[in-house]
């Protein structure tokens, strides 16, 4: 599961809605894998406004990433600049969990991830 | 045609012989990649995008997203979701490229609000009609679903649910919950009236207008060929209150409606509606 993934995915425990803390899930014992995928640039400066920048500050700290810029950059910026772009592609799109636990903060209610794909079905009294 | 729907649930009705048995067969396949270009042209997507894969199975769909050239829009990066766990090995052995998620889509989406740009589900909503247990059902999985895929949405977005409907009532019990969770539904039908016919249940979110089309199914389908447009919506003045009451009108409404009823109604003729003459 991609980092990109995670910087999307919120908890789905019907309690979480509300709540601020169910965003982002924050990954725990996780196992990464790095894969080689060919660089889109169009598709991350597509996505760049959408990413929350400080959940994915959260979660790069909490995988072991150094730390990324306080300010996420302009599509400008990563146009012009192609090892930030590559630095972003690195961390969101060939960056992926491949097994390991996603924590709510809110609930603590823990999704296992296996062989990268993250089991979110619930138990009906949670939905 | 046997239904699988009706007798076993997504997750079950999927282990490991039905999933390999569903991907491997040919005519399956190229009915699923023709579906999913249909509903690729649909949501015309003009740039690399973010999609959500609903059922995505053992990614049968998504591998033409993430294979769509670049002069065509792509290629896409999706996330798929899906209840079985057999499809999903599938998918890993092929070693599809999206992410997978294994979740149940009658449980909501567990994505925060404007997450995708589009959305496509081929041949999967129509398991939201099936309740396999006391404590849930159709109505509640199905607005769940939609309330879920409406927040994900981005303003602007577009879903594209090709499913198969058991029958009237059941397209009308999706498309009516689509609209409840606050889409702009219509439906697409390729082939109607044939065995082959297939359901696209077209959504939009929010009402922008892009290149001076709206948002909504009429404004998907402007400048396809071969689509004829069947505008059911009540138009904004609904003809009622027009008719005065006790109106040769009015009493000819009526008894056409006495007569769809079934009832017995005098025939009409040119004395219909008159005022009696003054007999004294």
């Amino acid at each position: 599961m991609k980092v990109l993934s995670l910087n999307f995915l919120s908890c789905a425990v019907k309690g979480c809605k509300s709540s601020s803390d169910s965003y982002p899930l924050h990954p725990k014992d996780a196992e990464l894998v790095q894969d080689d995928i060919e660089v889109n640039a169009q598709l991350l400066i597509n996505l760049l406004p959408r990413i929350d920048w400080t959940a994915l500050t959260t979660t790069a700290t909490e995988l072991g990433f150094p730390a990324l810029p306080p300010q996420a950059p302009t599509p400008e910026e990563l146009e012009a600049d192609e090892a930030k772009l590559k630095d972003l592609h690195h961390l969101l799109m060939e960056t992926q969990i491949m097994e390991g636990k996603l924590v709510c903060a809110s609930c603590g209610h823990e999704y296992a991830v296996r062989e990268g794909i993250a089991n979110f079905l619930l138990p009906s009294h949670l939905v | 045609m046997s239904r699988p729907e009706d007798t076993l649930s997504a997750d079950v009705h999927y282990d490991d012989v039905e999933a390999r048995k569903y991907t491997t067969s040919s005519r399956i396949q190229n009915i699923q990649a023709s579906m999913a270009h249909r509903a690729l042209e649909l949501l015309d997507l003009s740039s690399p995008s973010l999609i959500l894969d609903v059922g995505c199975g053992s990614g049968l769909s998504g591998e033409i997203l993430s294979s769509l050239p670049p002069e065509e829009g792509g290629p896409h990066v999706w996330i798929g979701m899906d209840v079985s766990a057999s499809m999903l090995d599938v998918a890993l052995q092929r070693d599809v490229e999206g992410d997978l998620l294994l979740a149940d889509i009658g449980q909501g989406v567990p994505f925060r609000a404007g997450t995708f740009d589009a959305a496509i589900s081929i041949s999967a909503i129509q398991w939201l009609c099936n309740a396999e247990s006391s404590d849930v059902s159709p109505q509640g999985r199905l607005s769940r679903f939609f309330n879920g895929l409406y927040a994900s949405l981005k303003r602007g977005g577009r879903a594209v649910c090709q499913f198969y409907p058991k029958n009237d009532e059941q397209k009308k019990m999706i498309t009516g919950a689509a609209v409840k969770a606050g889409f702009g539904a219509g439906l697409l039908e390729d082939d109607p009236d044939t065995k082959n016919v297939k359901v696209y249940l077209v959504l939009t979110v929010g009402q922008a207008v892009v290149n001076g089309q709206t948002g909504d199914i009429t404004g998907v389908v402007k400048g396809m060929d071969n689509v004829d447009v069947m505008d059911a919506r009540r138009k904004a003045s609904s003809g009622k209150g027009e008719i005065k009451k006790g109106s040769k009108a009015w009493i000819m409404h009526k008894k056409e409606q006495m007569e769809r009823k079934g009832k017995v109604v005098k025939s009409t003729s040119k004395y219909t509606g008159r005022k009696r003459r003054i007999a004294f």
